[in-house]
């Protein structure tokens, strides 16, 4: 196939080309774009049909979900949902509270703390930059599991465990250093002229940093809040460690606990919730669509 | 720009940006890096040296730390358990990150630039990558995958007996390695960023000379993919290193059957938070920590060999 697709490519184009081979060369075009397209589709459906057939399944009673490939069927009912808001002990809406202000809190913190410190890294020159910012770089490598057990006993020290703190404080404290960078990278590609000008206008580096750095780069915070957003509203392990009573639950946890109550057949109701904790980040997946392809472009963040 | 190729340059030029001329502005930059700095010696660096220590003790939370000298690393030695962990990590990192990695090279270049339903086929791929690490979807798993899911609903139109791929040891942690190949996803969007910045000409030039699709992709697309594939790599090795939740939905956080999936993080957290053994806990994670180093470190030194950067 190599050899002979290389010669024709080759050969292709003898100048005056007879116009025969020309069509015949763009029918070959086209059939190879019609398979192209036939692959991709084959393999959109594989990568979106278990999602597909979770919210079919969410609908159908349960007695019905299981040997059943079909996503099309009409015997459909919302049941499954009603007795999964309830069937946690305490209703759903109490735990996609509980991920809401988790998320807001995170959100909160990464975009105040990581966008004071990109500034400083993007365009302040100060003692140590390289070192610090090398630090910084070095952290995103870092396996959170080195810092888990002391930060496990500092939070405990401080009397927070089961409370929220320790999932939101340090993000005010730009641990999440992936955006750190993200912004710096962001700020650097700004025309320098934009700060220089409101230098030499007389403003100084809160104004600059307030008035001018924080509305130009919209995007970047935009593709951070998003971020924040769909990793705190995941989150598996840190509400596992530092919550472990009921009312402190977020959907995460939420959701293991019809792993743990396996004996029931409540599998629609695990169903029911579990597309229920999807839908934000779908939202947020449809909202901000945009940002995210462009920030994972340029960062490699998930 | 990525952050690998930022921390290499510093490492080439390091007495380059050192720029003098200007005014600094420390006062101003450390009032800015001040949430940072705390965050930095607070969360991590202190935390970082308090963990060194506790990897020499036998401590459990309730009492203070007592000094075990070596005892921790002794038992890590002979600890069948803690090896499995790291096989089945292993085995994990080692199938999980390069399939998926090359299926998400393929299937970029599969979409062209310019091409008709480009957006649409990226929403569809990228989607699951964004859902892969919540609970639900690691819920859905074992469902998809269980006696009764749909892969054996599937195997039995033709009259495949499945087996219990969750239930059966030589199988459990196949699904999990499926799972994260689902979510090519975002290694994709990267590779065709980096797709979109190799220059038209070179193609067309290359064309001019005569080489065909094959040739092209190994004589300019690859050498220019290379950074970003080995920046994918790096990053994609180190993330799965660290892979928890799903391994835990999936065997009910007990690691099984038979620790099939017991990776080292579910093995760790076990170890603290469970057995509340924070001493051995803490030198297992500097135990991950040196392995993870130490892959990157060997990672950059092949690098030399097959990355090529044009600056």
């Amino acid at each position: 196939m190599s050899s002979a697709a290389a010669t024709e490519q080759a050969t292709l184009p003898p100048l005056p080309a007879p116009p025969k081979s020309r069509i015949h060369y763009r029918r070959r075009a086209r059939i190879a774009s019609v398979f192209k397209h036939a692959g991709l589709i084959l393999l959109s459906i594989v990568m979106i049909y278990p999602l597909i057939w979770l919210v079919v399944s969410s609908l159908k009673p349960n007695d019905q979900i299981f040997r059943d490939l079909s996503i099309f069927t009409t015997d459909l009912t919302l049941d499954n949902y009603v007795q999964g808001w309830t069937t946690q002990g305490l209703p759903f809406s109490h735990f996609l509270l509980n991920s809401a202000i988790l998320s807001v809190g995170a959100i909160l913190g990464n975009l105040i703390s990581c966008s004071l410190a990109a500034y400083a890294f993007a365009r302040l020159r100060f003692r140590g930059r390289n070192l610090f910012f090398a630090i910084m770089l070095g952290t995103i490598m870092l396996p959170f599991h080195v810092v888990l057990v002391p930060q496990f006993v500092i939070f405990r020290e401080l009397g927070w465990l089961e409370t929220f703190l320790p999932l939101i404080v340090p993000k005010f404290l730009a641990t999440d250093a992936f955006f750190v960078f993200l912004m710096v990278q962001f700020i650097r590609g700004l025309p320098k002229e934009i700060f220089e000008a409101a230098r030499i206008d007389g403003a100084g580096h809160p104004r600059i940093f307030a008035q001018v750095t924080l509305p130009l780069m919209v995007p970047a915070l935009a593709t951070t809040a998003i971020f924040t957003f769909i990793w705190t509203w995941g989150d598996f392990f840190g509400p596992l460690i530092y919550l472990r009573t009921r009312e402190n639950f977020p959907v995460s946890i939420a959701l293991k606990g019809f792993v743990d109550a396996q004996s029931s057949s409540d599998y629609g109701a695990m169903f029911a919730m579990s597309v229920v904790s999807l839908i934000p980040l779908f939202l947020a997946f449809l909202i901000g669509q945009k940002y995210l392809v462009k920030g994972i472009a340029t960062t490699g963040i998930k | 720009m990525s952050s690998l190729g930022e921390l290499r340059k510093m490492a080439l030029n390091r007495k380059g940006s050192g720029i003098k001329a200007a005014t600094p502005d420390n006062k101003a930059a450390y009032i800015f890096l001040a949430p940072w700095l705390v965050g930095l010696v607070v969360f991590t660096i202190g935390p970082m040296l308090a963990s060194l220590y506790l990897s020499f003790t036998d401590y459990n939370l309730l009492k203070p730390p007592v000094w075990s000298g070596f005892d921790n690393i002794v038992r890590m030695m002979n600890d069948e358990r803690l090896w499995n962990s790291l096989r089945v990590t292993f085995t994990y990192v080692v199938f999980s990150v390069p399939l998926q990695l090359a299926f998400a090279l393929l299937v970029a270049l599969i979409l062209d630039r310019g091409m008709r339903g480009l957006g649409i086929y990226r929403s569809i791929f990228y989607l699951p990558s964004l859902l892969g690490g919540s609970v639900a979807i690691a819920i859905l798993w074992r469902q998809v995958f269980g006696n009764d899911g749909i892969i054996n609903g599937f195997l039995s139109w033709f009259g495949i007996e499945g087996p219990g791929w969750i239930s059966h040891p030589d199988y459990a942690l196949g699904t999990i390695i499926i799972l994260h190949i689902w979510t090519f996803g975002s290694p994709m969007v990267i590779f065709l960023a980096g797709l979109r910045q190799i220059p038209d000409m070179y193609y067309e030039a290359a064309s001019m000379d005569g080489a065909g699709k094959i040739r092209r992709f190994f004589s300019i697309t690859f050498p220019l993919l290379t950074p970003i594939i080995f920046f994918n790599l790096v990053l994609q090795i180190i993330f799965a290193f660290q892979s928890f939740t799903q391994a835990y939905i999936v065997s009910g956080g007990t690691g099984g059957p038979s620790d099939s999936t017991m990776f080292f993080t579910l093995y760790l957290y076990k170890q603290a938070f469970t057995q509340l053994d924070m001493g051995y806990a803490s030198a297992m994670a500097w135990f991950l920590l040196l392995i993870i180093a130490g892959f990157t470190a060997f990672n950059f030194w092949l690098s030399r060999f097959w990355v090529f950067y044009d600056d």
